[in-house]
């Protein structure tokens, strides 16, 4: 008689299960490796009934695959010898030590790509397999990039403290990650985020979370037929209600404490859009006043960029226009946010050259093929004129 | 971060700035020119930057499609003054910053005289899927 120990169940016990190791005396890397050892092992083949408490199961498979990789390493035979011979304590996880694996997974000597696929493993426990497949690189690549992530952080405690900021930003960039693979990276990136801000008490860590539960909400009506439906075209029926309220009600929490933040102010832009009954219903005014925000923030080119499409809305195209004015043509989407507002000031010709712009410079299949589409239907209303 | 092509071109690309012909090299400039893109290729490894990384041979030929149930039509080899692909790295990095200092590294390979040879390489961003906050 066997069952199986649901993969969530195992993922979720996998940073813990880590700031067991090192806190029985392995470093990090070893732990680190451990770990995946006994994770691909529970995953391989059903854990044997009688395993009540996975994580038990796992620190004991994870603790001797640890000391099997010490004995094979001659120069650390002494080491070894001392940490057989202690007693085992008792798995005792800490929450500390999950938040210190956040902090060292995305500490500033890691370049983000390689803060992304420390965090994958190591706090979100995937195999490299999966990673791998989901990032369409070879397992070999992945499992060298975080070898060497874990290289750079030799000598840094688990137990330091980190900049939360940074942890954020990572955990934005893996949700962004896009979809492939077996494993979806959002929900992981959304898991991720709701066990930190479970572990803390900083509202953008809440905005962060909010935002992605509301971006991700939209998923289901964002391509149908393997074609990109802009926001405006989605339809809202298939929007994940659940979702939008969790998100609004964490979102409304975190603006409560009254310690603003760009994740927040994001969040509340998303609010809006997920709240408007329609397209037509939504509040432009007031996400303008969040960009207003956003930009305080930070002046960055992308929030310029939204900044204006939202005036374009709110206060009609030209003035959008003049506001796009500001921002450089090298930033993305810089072109279909200017042939999407000519095209709402009625001039077709310039909207349909700017959409096949659009198109030549886009980094992504289903946002060239949409923007070819939208170059093509202005050029069948032109041939009707 | 995102995927970058680096293309390297036996011909047809722009004039490198070491324009010594590859047919006057010595053997020892030779091995020096490999030797180096081996290590490079070996660092992008151990970084876990490399995705993948082949050279090409210069024989080759056209091929298309000429109907249902015909054999394809095959063209070729190459004529002389045909822009030619000698192989390329495959790279996930973490900025566009990143794929120009690759880039540029990859260009410098010693050629004849054992200076850079400074050629041009051709980078290209991969298409990837669009970001889980569009639309």
């Amino acid at each position: 008689m066997t069952r199986v120990v649901p993969t969530t169940a195992l993922r979720r016990a996998i940073p813990e299960v880590v700031g067991i190791l090192v806190r029985r005396g392995a470093d990090f890397a070893s732990a680190e490796d451990a770990v995946q050892t006994a994770l691909v092992r529970a995953l391989e083949r059903p854990v044997v009934d009688g395993v009540r408490d996975i994580r038990a199961w796992l620190v004991t498979v994870a603790w001797r695959a640890f000391l099997d990789q010490v004995r094979s390493d001659g120069a650390r035979a002494a080491r070894e010898e001392r940490l057989a011979q202690e007693p085992e304590p008792g798995p005792v996880p800490q929450r500390d030590d999950t938040l210190g694996l956040y902090f060292l997974c995305t500490h500033p000597a890691l370049t983000s790509t390689s803060a992304i696929a420390l965090t994958l493993r190591a706090v979100a426990g995937l195999t490299t397999r999966q990673i791998a497949d989901a990032f369409l690189v070879p397992e070999a690549t992945m499992a060298q990039r975080i070898s060497r992530a874990k290289q750079r952080l030799v000598g840094i405690p688990l137990d330091q403290p980190g900049d939360l900021s940074r942890v954020v930003r990572v955990l934005y960039l893996l949700f962004n990650e896009g979809y492939s693979g077996e494993i979806d990276i959002a929900a992981e990136a959304i898991r991720v985020t709701r066990q930190l801000a479970a572990l803390t008490d900083e509202p953008e860590v809440d905005g962060l979370l909010a935002l992605m539960l509301l971006h991700h909400a939209r998923r289901p009506a964002r391509v149908m037929r393997g074609r990109l439906v802009p926001l405006a075209e989605q339809d809202r029926a298939l929007w994940d209600v659940e979702a939008i309220a969790e998100g609004v009600t964490i979102l409304q929490s975190a603006l409560a404490r009254d310690r603003l933040g760009q994740y927040q102010a994001q969040a509340a832009i998303a609010a809006l859009h997920a709240d408007a009954p329609s397209a037509a219903e939504t509040d432009w005014v007031q996400i303008v006043e969040w960009y207003d925000e956003l930009l305080a923030f930070g002046d960055s080119p992308v929030i310029r960029l939204g900044r204006a499409v939202a005036i374009g809305e709110a206060d009609g195209p030209h003035a959008g226009l003049a506001a796009l004015d500001a921002v450089g043509d090298d930033v993305p989407r810089y072109h279909a946010a200017l042939a999407y507002l000519h095209e709402r000031a009625g001039e077709v010709d310039a909207a349909a050259a700017e959409y096949a712009e659009a198109a030549r410079r886009a980094t992504s299949t289903l946002e060239q093929q949409h923007l070819l589409r939208q170059a093509e239907r202005l050029r069948l209303t032109q041939d009707l004129d | 971060m995102a995927k970058y092509l680096m293309l390297k071109h036996y011909r047809g690309g722009r004039p490198a700035v070491n324009s010594v012909p590859m047919d006057q090299l010595t053997p020892d400039e030779w091995a020096a020119h490999i030797e180096y893109m081996q290590d490079m290729e070996k660092r992008l490894i151990a970084s876990g930057e490399l995705v993948s990384s082949e050279g090409l041979s210069m024989g080759g030929a056209w091929v298309r499609f000429d109907g249902e149930g015909r054999p394809p039509v095959v063209d070729g080899p190459f004529a002389e003054t045909k822009d030619l692909i000698a192989g390329w790295m495959l790279i996930e990095v973490d900025s566009y910053q990143r794929a120009l200092d690759l880039a540029s590294e990859l260009s410098a390979a010693p050629w004849a005289g054992g200076t850079p040879l400074g050629e041009w390489l051709e980078l290209r961003e991969v298409m990837s899927a669009p970001p889980a906050d569009a639309g």
